[in-house]
């Protein structure tokens, strides 16, 4: 299974992956109308900065992953990549998974009508390698094997 | 605009008549316009306010204004590095040269910003990287032979060719017994290829580069050369493709030190500032930087302008000795002088001085921090000084006691090969490894910011050289020269680099007076 390995040494704080987080997510996967034409999705992953730390964040899809076993109805499941993602259909944004998370990684997307929707990294299915990967300038963020 | 006094006030060097406190009072009253260089266009419909640039902006010059949802600039900040339009993940971002503001006036336009400068300051101007005067370059009026019909040209795909250099003091002749070689060769630097990485300190560089021309010069085969700031111990490892310098101020200079080099070079004159000792403005004196220079943290390292225990050939000589004593006559001593004047008769006594290698550095080699006057206005260009060092050493038959290392503006592999066929054994080159690296040549090394995180101690701009890229980079841009050379040598029908070393004959001169051709030692182009 391969998964982002973050390096912090390499990091320079220009939050790239999290703009083309954004874009990979939005419906017309182009930058400008994803920021400025469209409803903006949320970056899954989110740079946290001390100096001189600073490190891009996203889901580790845990092997033991407690956002699974807090959800109460199995919408945080693990995909037949092996990867934790969530059912949009089923979550009914409890919030119980980012209680649970141990990273801090999973964001409320509140802009459904009726409830919240829980949102994380899912590793881009429609890519061979995650946008934010491909994005970072600096190679802080790389897909290997686990 | 305002000029940001408080930044400004660390680059210059005060006159010591200004005392602390009156400094800083003279700094704070001033009110002053000074032009903007550089003017940052911003495509406000491509602009996404990531904000990407304004984090990466490491000189103020850019920020984000929350209550109109802008990204704005600073434009007398910017100094046109360029890490914001690489960075923009929409290109929205073009930085431009602004447009002189005063009157158009040949002999004044280019000055009165220096002038304004050091009347409000009241110091000179320490700058950064080589000369950037238009001063002639005598490499791009020198053109290369070629074979044709008379003499086969070689394919350098399909045949061998060989660029392997050594280093030091050649006997004047060989013996030979039965047995095998019998004269006692003095020690030698094996080189893969005629290119080394110029003195370039660990502190003017960040780590991360160093780590990066230490991988680069262990996987081509070559050196890297630590400057006079020290040796960290990390870069122990690159034991075996270092040369350790030895400058006047003395820096991180210890028996490992010495042990760990494959040569020691002595740093009599630099190119950039001939005549003056190394700068290293305090705020790049970091921790770990103190550590390894052995002073205190913050404090500038001013070297002094010569040895102090070297005023003369003969003291010279008794460094030279003094080292190879201390490292059991086992490694190539080298010097390094700066182009002078008089450099042919200064080559020819540190050749005599007992030199292995003689460094001569040319006016455009750059630096980490120099006062303005001194990089712009003094030395000589490389391509000259060298021809009449090669020159003078063989006229006095003491050419084979020094091998000539040219360094100071080598741009490309054109320039490796015209400085070999001028007479050179190898060359450094610097700031080409930089531009490998990411350093767009903005010139700001002195002030320790680097946006590229090149020539800067702030251990978070530093990230910004990942050492695993850099040194892939630079192993490359080493590759893609030395097969250019061998191309170059293939059409001259020369299949070793031994053979074009010192064959002025390969070389033709193109818009050069007759007293330039005599110096430079070569014909005029159809003769």
């Amino acid at each position: 299974m391969k998964v982002v390995k973050i390096k912090e040494d390499n990091c320079v704080y220009c939050h790239l992956c999290e703009v083309a987080c954004i874009v990979e997510h939005s419906q017309s996967k182009d930058i400008i109308k994803a920021f400025k034409r469209e409803e903006r999705p949320i970056a899954r992953c989110s740079v946290e900065f001390n100096y001189p730390v600073s490190l891009s964040v996203m889901c580790r899809h845990c092997d033991d992953a407690p956002c699974m076993e807090a959800c109460q109805n199995g919408s945080m499941h693990r995909d037949e990549r092996g990867y934790v993602v969530v059912n949009p259909d089923t979550c009914v944004g409890c919030w119980m998974c980012i209680m649970a998370c141990p990273y801090g990684v999973i964001k409320r997307d509140t802009r459904r009508e009726i409830w919240g929707l829980s949102t994380k990294c899912d590793l881009c299915p429609d890519r061979e390698i995650p946008a934010c990967v491909e994005a970072c300038p600096n190679e802080a963020l790389t897909f290997e094997e686990l | 605009m305002i000029i940001d006094k408080n930044a400004t006030i660390l680059y210059y060097l005060l006159p010591k008549f200004f005392k602390e406190a009156e400094k800083v009072e003279w700094m704070k009253n001033l009110k002053e316009y000074v032009p903007p260089s550089f003017v940052v266009e911003r495509d406000d419909y491509r602009c996404i306010r990531c904000k990407a640039c304004v984090e990466q902006c490491s000189f103020g010059a850019t920020f984000y204004d929350e209550d109109e949802d802008k990204v704005w600039n600073w434009n007398a900040k910017c100094v046109g590095c360029n890490r914001c339009a690489a960075i923009c993940p929409t290109e929205a971002i073009t930085v431009k040269r602004a447009d002189p503001t005063y009157r158009y006036n040949h002999n004044w336009n280019t000055h009165i910003d220096g002038l304004k400068k050091r009347a409000i300051f009241g110091g000179t101007p320490v700058v950064s990287m080589g000369n950037d005067k238009p001063y002639p370059i005598y490499w791009d009026h020198m053109l290369l032979n070629a074979s044709q019909v008379t003499n086969p040209s070689i394919d350098p795909l399909r045949e061998p060719m060989e660029l392997k250099t050594f280093l030091g003091r050649k006997p004047a002749k060989v013996e030979v017994s039965d047995s095998g070689l019998k004269t006692r060769l003095a020690p030698q630097l094996e080189l893969e290829i005629p290119i080394m990485f110029a003195a370039m300190s660990y502190g003017a560089l960040s780590y991360n580069v160093i780590e990066s021309l230490g991988r680069a010069a262990q996987y081509m085969g070559t050196y890297y050369n630590s400057g006079e700031g020290g040796l960290n111990k990390d870069h122990y490892k690159f034991k075996g493709n270092i040369i350790v310098q030895v400058a006047s101020g003395r820096f991180g200079v210890h028996k490992d030190y010495l042990d760990v080099g494959s040569a020691i070079e002595i740093k009599i004159g630099q190119g950039a500032k001939p005549g003056i000792g190394g700068h290293l403005p305090g705020e790049k004196v970091s921790e770990t930087i103190s550590e390894t220079r052995m002073m205190p943290k913050g404090s500038d390292a001013l070297s002094p302008a010569p040895h102090h225990d070297v005023y003369s050939i003969e003291d010279l000589r008794q460094l030279i000795y003094a080292l190879k004593e201390a490292t059991e006559y086992k490694k190539p001593v080298a010097v390094k002088i700066a182009a002078v004047h008089n450099v042919a008769a200064i080559a020819s006594g540190v050749a005599r001085a007992g030199a292995d290698i003689v460094v001569i550095d040319g006016f455009k080699g750059g630096t980490g921090a120099s006062p303005q006057v001194i990089r712009d206005n003094i030395g000589l260009p490389l391509e000259v000084a060298l021809a009449v060092v090669d020159e003078r050493l063989r006229s006095e038959g003491i050419r084979q006691d020094v091998s000539i290392v040219a360094s100071g503006g080598i741009r490309n592999s054109m320039d490796v090969v015209k400085a070999i066929a001028l007479g050179a054994d190898a060359v450094y080159i610097g700031t080409a490894a930089l531009i490998a690296i990411g350093c767009t040549m903005c010139q700001q090394c002195h002030t320790g910011k680097c946006a590229w995180g090149i020539s800067t101690q702030d251990p978070h701009l530093s990230k910004r050289v990942n050492p695993d890229i850099a040194s892939k980079r630079l192993i490359n841009l080493l590759e893609v020269w030395a097969l250019e050379i061998k191309e170059t040598m293939g059409a001259m029908g020369i299949n070793s680099i031994e053979s074009l070393r010192g064959n002025r004959l390969n070389l033709r001169g193109v818009g050069l007076n007759e007293k330039e051709l005599e110096i430079l030692g070569i014909l005029p182009a159809g003769e």
